[in-house]
């Protein structure tokens, strides 16, 4: 064991309320001080995704160059993903300096700039810097918390993505970390820690929102020779992605969280259902797994107590219905991933049909904070039912996409044109949808509610598991609703008939809405318009008797949607128009008999052969027939096709 | 497969997703071969594992193309576009989601949210991602493979 | 306790579902995909009433009761519910209600008019299936498949063959075999107790009208038929009269009238069956042979042992069964007796069985190539003959069937419940091991209903160890038993379907458990008034083998009514 090791485990895991911040080794390892340069590239999913892996390679091609020798650390997701890739450099004695948009052929230059400065860094990409008790200070570089991005965040759940080495348990151990958690089990029992977490206040993070403490109660109050925690990295909503990044970023947060929920509940044994999809979260989370056994965090006996821990990693095989508890539960069991009926609950009667409790990513890594700091201080977050605070995933027609965590009870607002620039483009903002398929939609109109559980609920909007996906005056709204009936069509998992059939027959509804044919008899008129109110009766029906979430939150975003943009719906049925532009099917192509030469190629290509004419005359395009493709717009060389 | 035959011998009812994984790890797909000795392995009917293995998105029962492409069709990515560049690659390379090409060098998926949202639309392929795409940047990427 | 239910307090149980305190106050409430006696499944939500308390509508089959509960079965929203519900399986339902088997007993129908659905309101896509005919003895049709499940769950929680499971999501979801390859290939043993629980036409069995008429219309073909032990008390009911009634002499009747020419009973069959297999179980006894003996006269039990227990088909006791011996001996003994040309005479028989439909056109059941019964009829096809043509049921005089394949003892009618084969067999081996017949005749430990039942005979020095089990499931727990070294057992008789032939797969669908138990009770009553109670004693049975078959166990009845099984490369 190397001397690092046997200092951390001997002397600051076994001590756990000792104070070891002024310690020489902590410093080092919180790298307070260092001795050589060090570069820190993120190489999360969304940095890879911009470039970071050709990032690397110029740096590690500079260093080799310059022969200056530096230590490449490779981090997660800060959560500033429009800004990817990001390096950070800091140089012993000075603040850590964060540049944006590094990519390989910025790398000379950035590099350049901070390796050869002397107080100023003078390069376009320096985003902020990391202020610290111990270094100079950077003139000219704003410090990261006085970014409009980031100050009005509390990261909590997020503090170490993009900053630490993921695979780092020194690293996490230096600055506080596990030690909560041996502390916790030495000085209470399980049933004090339930109370201490549901006096905190936390609610589930994965959408359902149930005061997590008292979930856990129920586990714990039915005895069983074996209890199971999972932890539910699935993570199936579109257009959310902050488990990912919370493993990817800072995997040794989660394990702690769920060595301090398996204590709660009396589990000896645990899975992380983590989906297919994210193979580097995968990868990091083994390697941190592995770390944890080595320091006896995990295993029998943890630290001389009487707790028994393990965690095993279980892949998701592509189900967006197993991020659904029982599902969930079947799919570890090796089954067809459908839920179960309820009662009994997975609390009482679950895995192998054991209790068993099942928790959010998010929730998990909000514990080491609660048990470190204090119930109080996170319930002194946020609002009176709401407390803590939350991360949403920021991404479709918005300045800054990627990741912040703010206290509940900002507004949506606030999120949405403070921290993350408003609508590029000098577009007009439309809506933001909040839940993603179980969600609804938030229009200007409600753009300064607070962000919390029953206010959103209230809006007709849900907090889902936090996904923001922002839509401008080029979204159409009725195409949105369709978007996410077939997304809940795909992934519906057959089982019950309110869900197979009828997001089925809802789906249909919302297409035939927008296809063609796009001229209007009465009766299509009064036949479409029908269908918008067979669509709320079915989601009325489909919401009250489906078997799981799924179903029953699969009609909010088209209710949500004909609540808030009913005229757009109108538009679509009465007059075939779809002002957004997307709806491709609704577009009216005529072609101009001055402009056109009658040169036939556009009769050519056209793929239904709805283009008639001779050659030299004008062409004449057969409503009927056409689709809407807009193959001959593209190949008239004489723009003799207008559109409308 | 013999080897993970081997590594599972023990094993019950909750390892079968795992080894269906690892075989369509090792194999590329799933076989009809293959789940008959799954069969055998866990003592389960293969009627029961074919059920399991049709009901999840990951598992293949064709072969994947040389290159193997996945359209992410998460909300971002659909609201950006994705859509178009879908509609272009089953165009330009004549197949459809879940197919191979004929000459066995191309195959598409559509997937499920990435979770690269931040960058939407997204592609990968071979597991390699690319960002932004547009259909006309896709054009190009496939160009550049069909030479390869 | 005490819960509301509709504003009346009513009594509950603890640990019962809402479900069960409704039906015991005989409040109804639809349902589809529930399955008495199994673990609910909360798949198709017709069952939801509303619980004041929460607001929510709750699944009753699923929750349990507790004190303080309040419910409404029957509000403007719970109906509503169950309305949309069945509205949206019809909009994704084939509308050929008028060509399709289940006409009138089928369960969709059925709810349908109980919640006056007059209108089309959904309309939609619907899936478009192939018909899946490959199979003997089943026909799938996955267009009218409403996904319930619980065919997959009999077939794998009661017969432990599951050959069929859920297969793709979500709207693609269907219920297939493994690889989605056609019945035959798969594991399928033919029981059709799916067809049982189906319902609605989406399983059915394998029709054999066309045939039977076209031998009936042609003047140059004879044709004979024979009837299960089952079937005489199985089908009053379906005619207006009493349950169980028997009706054996009016039934010979209402066959003559259809045009058969010849009429049999295979309870002469079974009687025959008796003779050879009880002779084969003393030889087995006395010559140190391959025990314990296994019954062969379940075609279901056969083709699971060739699937799933190779290891025990040398166990199964070489005799065909009676449904085959009959056919055996009609188309040997009587034809010759009669003087009619083998290729001149069509043999048709009636059975409560759709494994039937498979074991009669196997290549076992073959002399020089010519099978030994032609076509089965099952007892649901049997009345809709009998309905097709004009046959007036309540105007009839009794018959008798013809001679000499058409005399009985009540031994040979119990083939039809679960026990009655041992019964008989033990009667007959009795009486061959000591001369003397059994004091008592009536074996009562292998009369209650339970799947599973086992008893010792004291024949002279022997103490005979009989088990009775059905249900394929609970045949595989008595067989891994045998595996693991029990040995005291020398006879057992396995029969597929839960209850024995009285509950098989072709008999009248009703759900209804009652119904199996009164057939049941029955052939019990037949037995008591019957004079003659020992296949022994059947004398038309004595003369075949006088005049024919010399003995049991003969080269010549080795010939006819023998036959040897071998195991099947199936995918299980």
């Amino acid at each position: 064991m190397n001397s690092t090791k046997q200092y951390i485990i001997e002397e600051i895991l076994s001590n756990p309320r000792k104070d070891f911040s002024n310690v020489d080794l902590v410093k080092e390892l919180k790298r307070e001080l260092i001795t050589k340069p060090v570069i820190f590239i993120g190489t999360g999913t969304c940095g890879l995704g911009a470039g970071a892996d050709k990032t690397m390679i110029a740096v590690k091609t500079y260093l080799k160059a310059t022969k200056i020798e530096a230590d490449i650390i490779e981090t997660g997701c800060i959560g500033l993903c429009s800004s990817e890739p990001l390096m950070d450099v800091q140089l012993p004695g000075h603040n850590r300096v964060c540049f944006e948009n590094a990519t390989a052929d910025k790398v000379e230059d950035i590099l350049d700039s901070i390796l050869k400065a002397k107080s100023e860094v003078k390069e376009q990409s320096v985003l902020c810097q990391f202020k610290s008790k111990e270094n100079h200070k950077w003139d000219g570089i704003p410090d990261i918390n006085d970014l409009a991005f980031f100050k009005p965040q509390f990261r909590i759940v997020l503090k170490n993505c993009g900053i630490v080495n993921p695979i780092s348990i020194d690293e996490y151990i230096a600055s506080g970390g596990y030690t909560g958690f041996l502390n916790l089990i030495k000085t209470k029992n399980s049933e004090e820690v339930c109370d201490l977490v549901e006096k905190s206040g936390l609610r589930g993070r994965g959408g359902g929102g149930f005061l997590t403490g008292k979930k856990w109660k129920f586990a714990l109050n039915t005895s069983a020779e074996q209890k199971y925690l999972i932890c539910n990295a699935d993570e199936g909503d579109p257009g959310a992605f902050m488990d990912r990044a919370v493993i990817e970023g800072d995997p040794h947060r989660l394990i702690e969280g769920m060595a301090i929920a398996a204590y709660g509940i009396g589990a000896t044994k645990s899975y992380v259902y983590i989906r297919a999809e994210y193979p580097l979260a995968i990868k990091r989370l083994n390697i941190a797994l592995q770390q944890a056994r080595e320091y006896g965090l995990l295993g029998d006996n943890v630290f001389g107590s009487n707790v028994n821990f393990e965690i095993k990693v279980k892949t998701g095989a592509g189900a967006f219905v197993c991020g659904e508890e029982t599902a969930l539960i079947n799919s570890i069991e090796g089954k067809r991933g459908m839920p179960r009926p309820r009662p009994p609950f997975p609390a009482v009667s679950g895995l192998f049909g054991k209790p068993t409790i099942i928790n959010n990513v998010e929730s998990l890594s909000n514990l080491p904070f609660i048990i470190k700091e204090g119930e109080d201080k996170f319930a002194a977050i946020g609002t009176e039912k709401s407390k803590g605070t939350k991360v949403f995933a920021l991404s479709g027609k918005i300045t800054k996409t990627g990741l912040v965590e703010i206290p509940m009870g900002t507004s949506v607002r606030e999120v949405l044109f403070d921290i993350a620039g408003g609508v590029p483009n000098n577009k007009k903002f439309k809506s933001v949808q909040i839940g993603g398929p179980s969600g609804g939609c938030i229009t200007e109109q409600n753009l300064d509610i607070p962000i919390e559980y029953e206010s959103l609920i209230e809006v007709g909007a849900m907090m889902g598991s936090g996904g923001l996906v922002v839509m401008d005056e080029d979204t159409c709204m009725v195409d949105v609703a369709k978007f996410f009936m077939d997304f809940i069509q795909r992934e519906s998992c057959g089982k019950c008939i309110p869900c197979r059939e009828g997001t089925r027959r809802m789906l249909e509804i919302l297409e035939d809405i927008t296809h063609k044919p796009h001229h209007n008899g009465k009766h299509e008129a009064l036949r479409r318009f029908k269908g918008v109110t067979q669509l709320e009766r079915l989601g009325k029906v489909i919401k009250e008797t489906s078997l799981c979430g799924l179903g029953q939150t699969a009609p909010n975003p088209v209710l949500s949607t004909i609540k808030w943009f009913r005229e757009e719906y109108e538009e679509h049925i009465f007059e075939r128009k779809c002002s957004a532009n997307v709806c491709t099917e609704l577009r009216v192509f005529t072609i101009d008999v001055d402009a056109c030469t009658g040169c036939t190629i556009c009769a050519k290509k056209c793929p239904t052969d709805a283009i008639i004419g001779s050659r030299k005359a004008p062409h004449f395009i057969v409503d009927d027939k056409c689709i809407a493709c807009g193959t001959c717009f593209d190949v008239c060389k004489f723009n003799a096709i207008t559109i409308s | 497969m013999k080897q993970i035959l081997e590594k599972y011998k023990e094993a019950e009812r909750d390892s079968l997703i795992p080894i269906l994984q690892e075989v369509q790890e090792k194999e590329g797909y799933l076989s009809e071969n293959a789940l008959v000795e799954i069969g055998e392995l866990l003592n389960l009917p293969v009627s029961k594992i074919f059920g399991v293995a049709t009901f999840y998105n990951q598992f293949r029962f064709q072969p994947k193309g040389k290159h193997h492409i996945q359209v992410c069709r998460g909300t971002a990515c659909h609201v950006l576009g994705s859509a178009n560049v879908l509609q272009e690659l089953e165009k330009t390379l004549k197949i459809k989601n879940e197919e191979t090409s004929r000459d066995g060098n191309f195959s598409l998926e559509v997937v499920a949210c990435i979770g690269a949202c931040g960058l939407a639309p997204v592609i990968s392929i071979n597991g390699e991602f690319h960002a932004k795409v547009t259909s006309s940047s896709i054009k190009e990427i496939i160009d550049n493979l069909k030479e390869k | 306790m005490k819960i509301k239910v509709n504003n009346k307090t009513i009594e509950a149980n603890n640990g019962e579902t809402i479900l069960d305190a409704l039906n015991r106050e005989g409040i109804k409430v639809p349902t589809l995909c529930h399955l008495k006696n199994m673990m609910p499944t909360g798949a198709c939500r017709m069952c939801v009433v509303e619980d004041v308390n929460s607001g929510k509508l709750i699944t009753s089959c699923s929750s349990p009761v507790y004190e303080g509960l309040e419910v409404n079965t029957h509000s403007a929203r719970v109906n509503e519910s169950r309305k949309t519900i069945v509205e949206l399986l019809l909009s994704n339902h084939p509308d050929d209600c008028l060509y399709c088997v289940r006409n009138g007993n089928c369960e969709l129908q059925g709810l349908s008019e109980e919640l006056s659905i007059t209108e089309r309101r959904i309309r939609g896509r619907k899936n478009k299936q192939p018909l899946d005919r490959s199979s003997a003895s089943i026909v799938r049709d996955p267009e009218k498949c409403i996904l319930c499940g619980r065919c997959v769950r009999i077939c794998e929680e009661v017969m432990g063959v599951a050959c069929i499971d859920f297969v793709q999501r979500g709207n693609q979801t269907v219920v297939g075999t493994a690889f989605d390859k056609g019945l035959n290939t798969s594991s399928c043993v033919n029981c059709g107790q799916c067809i049982m629980v189906c319902p609605t036409g989406a399983l059915t069995e394998k029709n054999h009208f066309a045939e039977i008429k076209q031998a009936l219309q042609n003047p140059e073909i004879k044709v004979a038929i024979q009837y299960a032990p089952s079937i005489s008390i199985s089908i009053a009911e379906e005619f207006g009269m009493e349950p169980g009634l028997d009706i054996n002499g009016i039934m010979n009747a209402a066959i003559r009238k259809i045009g058969f020419d010849y009429v049999f009973d295979t309870s002469f069959g079974a009687d025959l069956t008796i003779m050879e297999e009880s002779s084969e179980l003393i030889h087995r006894i006395l010559n140190k042979g391959k025990l314990p003996l296994i019954t062969s006269c379940c075609p279901g039990w056969v083709k699971y042992a060739e699937e799933f227990a190779p290891d025990f088909i040398d166990n199964i006791s070489s005799c065909k069964s009676p449904q085959q011996m009959t056919g055996a001996v009609i188309k040997s003994y009587f034809i010759d007796k009669e003087n009619i040309p083998q290729d001149k005479l069509y043999s048709v028989a009636i059975m409560p069985c759709t494994a039937k439909k498979f074991e009669g056109q196997r290549e076992e059941m073959t002399q020089n190539g010519i099978s030994d019964v032609d076509a089965v009829l099952t007892t649901r096809e049997f009345v809709k003959f009998i309905k097709m043509y004009g046959i007036d049921i309540h105007n009839l005089n009794a018959e008798v069937a013809n001679n000499p394949l058409g005399s009985r003892t009540s031994a040979g009618k119990l083939f039809g419940t679960t026990g009655g084969v041992a019964e008989a067999a033990i009667r007959t081996a009795h009486y061959k091991l000591t001369g003397k017949e059994l004091i008592e005749f009536k074996i009562t430990a292998l009369r209650d209903f339970k799947n599973r039942k086992e008893t010792k005979i004291q024949i002279g020095d022997l103490e005979l160890g009989v088990a009775v089990v059905n249900g394929l499931a609970n045949a595989k727990k008595l067989l891994d038993e045998i595996r693991e070294g029990r040995s005291d057992i020398h006879f057992i008789e396995i029969m597929a379907c839960p209850g024995g032939c009285v509950g098989g797969g072709g008999q009248p669908i009703k759900m209804d458990e009652e119904a199996i138990r009164i057939r049941a009770k029955s052939l019990y009553n037949i037995d008591d008034k019957e004079s003659i109670k020992v296949s022994h004693k059947n004398p038309d049975v004595q003369k075949l083998y006088a005049d024919f078959l010399e003995e049991p166990l003969s080269a010549k009845s080795h010939e006819l009514l023998h036959t040897h099984y071998q195991k099947r490369e199936v995918i299980i």
